[in-house]
């Protein structure tokens, strides 16, 4: 077998089954609505899909490891609220970001630790970060949304470059492009491949497992911050309620593109498509007009089927 | 003696590879017949075949003159056959006797009758010989206790035929013998065993016959009796073998000290270690299952953390409290498991081989090369004659030689001044073994100091320069491997034994 062939097939049994179900999707949605395929509703697809998608990218890097994080939702409603009540008191809004962002991040840290160095698994410790991250928003807003104003941060979440592209886009392609590099062209990343393979060989050949335990949901926390800046500039307002169950979507983004669950194995590229499959679905029934549950219902069995695909061309693979 | 099972012409083929190709076996009733080959020649294919997980895609298989075709594990069982994996299968949060009745326990109105499923486990173990509580939790046994365990398992559908897959693998001499014994005692009640092992010496104590199989090819079944360890390996391999162990022809390089140990202490893993390595020699640490050498290398290593003690290297002073302390030291530490601390299973080749040393991959951008990657896995390949279709195979597909050779490479690219190895030829054929001898050698000769971790005496009495006697968590005795026999070790080691058990 000559290289081109066999990265040309490991190409394929990356990307493949998952990137054939998006494009099933496209085509099956662009006969039952002619106003599918217009470019403006494309582009309308990958603007609401770009919150669970920029959470999704960070929840990759944590599946990646083999852990899981329930509280980027939290995190992100979280941030919201820092945003609201850092402009609320005539912060410049650079300033706001930049503090938002370090409020994520602290609480990807808080998350990290607890989970890395007090030996608690981390679907237990962000279970319960979920609320106490979730709580602290409506303490600090006695539960009560924050109006936003400031003409830049509803740029952010509501503006287009050159009129035609909005902004949340952007941000998530850039985004995308970034976390593709880390993971997929750095020492780092394959670090975290690594760790999600074999902790324990991982470990003897020098790689500090929990420092980067740690780092990985100072990412997600990161991400989760970044969405929450977006999600209340489209609200128009920082709401602690909002995103219920968003970290749901961002795993099932990030699993839908081949991702494992027991670590080891993931791609930001497939993220970006599970994401797209996510969003795909949500406009396309939205197009057709049917009813918010049998939307569920149908999200739903396309994970199911999707994972199944994809599951078993990895199994396949893996029994020679 | 009757005929209990002929395989007839069986053709196995997976993607890509042809894993068995006209392979017979016969099987005489009470007999034990040894199935020999090198690592990936097709045994355990043809044994999976027999025990129902794979089917084959050609070829009839007889059981006590009938044809059958055995359809599934079930399937299998219900025919008599039994088999022992040469990785232990039982599951360690239950007890001993949940796992030798899981999925058959007695019942009761659909309930599960503790009392009666104690009471036959009590019956099968204690007719085996072996003193062990069937309530007891198997995360708690010993591995050789757990070998038992999974003996009487499989003895427990009473089987007319069993196999045995590496059994001895994980176990001491002592536990050897006891398992012969165990052997000897089937055999009394008709039970006939198709017995796999890489260790020569056994097949000439317990077999009748001996099957082998070369590249998924049937060679030839011989009388065990009528053949010696040359011819057997010639057949094997395909060319004959002057030696299992290559020569030695140099002593260590110079007489400086490489690495020292003083007085290094954990509490209840190892005591007063003291003991240092020149350049280019082979210090052998020979011990008993659990006596503590494999303990007494991960403090070095760093992952057994020391209480107190020093370590030099080239006589400067260094705190290794890490694996990646003990990396920067141009430490290699080659373990005994490799599927579980050596190898990440699920990736490839490649990725396993630059799992050490990632940062020579790395571009001025400090971005993965993948060029560069790749050119470092191909030259491992070479140079080790691992055996994979390409560097993108998943190693999980790799035989047991082959993924040995891959963590080398991946220890090999940090160039190690100073190389720890730990059973490194574990369930490892012949071939593969004595190319790992040679490279030990070659290393040697270029000035590494190499600890050779081993509790097969025959090799470690070949290999090594020095040999330290491990028990009891510490360091009893130093040898001269040339001078010594196997019986004054065993004699030392059982001496520290009584004198612990009198203390």
């Amino acid at each position: 077998m000559n290289l081109k062939k066999i990265t040309g097939n490991q190409l394929f049994k990356t990307y493949g089954g998952t990137t054939i179900a998006l494009v099933i999707l496209i085509v099956l949605f662009s006969f039952t609505s002619p106003y599918f395929l217009n470019t403006s509703n494309l582009l309308n697809i990958l603007l609401q899909v770009s919150i669970i998608a920029i959470l999704a990218l960070g929840m990759t890097f944590v599946l990646m490891i083999g852990e899981i994080d329930l509280s980027v939702a939290s995190t992100l409603a979280l941030s919201g609220v820092v945003l609201g009540v850092m402009l609320n008191n005539g912060f410049n809004p650079f300033l706001a970001i930049l503090v938002t962002i370090l409020a994520g991040i602290l609480a990807g840290l808080f998350n990290g630790i607890i989970g890395a160095y007090f030996g608690i698994p981390t679907f237990i410790v962000t279970v319960a970060t979920m609320q106490l991250f979730r709580g602290i928003g409506y303490a600090i807003t006695d539960a009560k949304p924050i109006s936003i104003t400031n003409d830049f941060i509803l740029y952010i979440g509501n503006g287009k470059i050159f009129n035609i592209i909005p902004v949340p886009v952007v941000i998530l392609i850039v985004l995308a492009i970034i976390a593709h590099i880390v993971m997929a062209k750095t020492k780092y990343g394959r670090q975290l491949k690594m760790i999600g393979g074999n902790k324990v060989a991982a470990k003897y050949v020098g790689v500090k497992i929990n420092k980067l335990q740690v780092s990985v949901f100072a990412i997600a926390a990161i991400t989760a911050a970044i969405s929450g800046i977006l999600m209340a500039s489209r609200l128009y307002s920082a709401q602690p309620n909002t995103a219920q169950a968003y970290e749901l979507d961002a795993i099932a983004s990030a699993v839908l593109g081949g991702t494992s669950l027991t670590g080891g194995y993931g791609t930001i590229f497939g993220t970006f498509i599970g994401a797209l499959i996510i969003g795909v679905i949500n406009n396309g029934m939205n197009l057709i007009g049917l009813e918010y549950f049998y939307q569920q219902i149908v999200k739903g069995l396309i994970i199911i089927i999707a994972v199944y695909i994809d599951v078993r061309n990895k199994r396949k693979s893996l029994e020679k | 003696m009757d005929t209990i099972l002929k395989m007839k012409n069986i053709r196995k083929e997976f993607p890509g590879v042809v894993a068995l190709d006209k392979v017979n076996l016969e099987l005489k009733k009470g007999e034990v017949l040894a199935l020999l080959g090198e690592n990936g020649a097709g045994k355990s294919t043809l044994m999976k075949i027999l025990s129902g997980t794979y089917h084959p895609d050609k070829g009839e298989i007889f059981l006590k003159g009938n044809r059958v075709d055995i359809k599934d594990a079930i399937h299998a069982k219900e025919l008599g056959i039994g088999m022992i994996h040469q990785e232990l299968s039982l599951s360690p949060n239950l007890s001993v006797a949940e796992n030798i009745f899981a999925l058959e326990e007695p019942t009761k109105f659909g309930i599960i009758n503790d009392k009666k499923m104690i009471e036959e486990t009590k019956k099968l173990l204690d007719n085996l010989g072996v003193d062990l509580d069937p309530t007891d939790i198997v995360s708690d046994l010993s591995i050789s206790q757990q070998q038992m365990v999974e003996i009487a398992k499989a003895l427990s559908t009473t089987p007319d035929i069993l196999i045995m897959d590496e059994p001895t693998s994980a176990l001491s001499n002592r536990e050897t013998d006891k398992l012969f014994e165990i052997i000897d005692k089937l055999l009394k009640e008709d039970i006939s065993i198709i017995y796999i092992s890489h260790r020569m010496e056994e097949l000439f104590k317990i077999t009748d016959h001996v099957t082998v199989l070369r590249d998924g090819v049937y060679i030839d079944t011989v009388k065990t009796e009528e053949v010696t360890v040359d011819e057997l390996i010639k057949m094997m391999v395909g060319r004959s073998m002057d030696n299992i162990y290559p020569d030695k022809d140099f002593k260590y390089v110079t007489d400086e000290k490489l690495l020292e140990v003083k007085n290094y202490n954990k509490k209840n893993f190892y005591r007063d270690i003291n003991f240092f390595v020149r350049p280019g020699e082979i210090v052998g640490l020979y011990g008993l299952m659990g006596a503590g050498r494999t303990e007494i290398a991960q403090g070095i290593f760093g992952i057994l953390q020391k209480d107190s003690g020093e370590m030099f290297i080239n006589n400067e002073k260094v705190n290794i409290n890490s694996p990646s302390k003990a990396l920067e030291n141009k430490i290699a530490f080659v373990t005994e498991d490799r599927k579980r601390e050596g190898l990440i299973l699920s990736t490839d080749v490649k990725e396993n081989i630059i799992m050490a040393n990632i940062d020579k991959i790395l571009n001025k951008f400090k971005f993965i090369d993948y060029k560069e990657e790749i050119n470092t896995a191909n030259k491992h390949v070479e140079n080790l004659r691992i055996k994979t279709p390409h560097i993108y195979q998943t190693v999980n597909n790799l035989s047991g030689g082959n993924q040995q050779k891959i963590v080398l490479s991946k220890w090999f690219e940090i160039e190690p001044k100073i190389l720890i190895l730990d059973e490194p030829t574990r369930g490892i054929d012949v071939g593969s073994k004595y190319e790992i001898y040679e490279l030990m050698i070659e290393l040697a000769r270029s000035g590494v100091g190499i600890i050779l971790i081993s509790s097969e005496l025959p090799e470690i009495l070949n290999i090594s320069d020095r040999l330290l006697v491990v028990n009891n968590n510490t360091i009893v005795e130093e040898l001269n491997p040339k001078e010594t026999t196997q019986e004054e070790i065993m004699g030392i080691i059982t001496k520290g034994v009584k004198n612990q058990n009198e203390s």
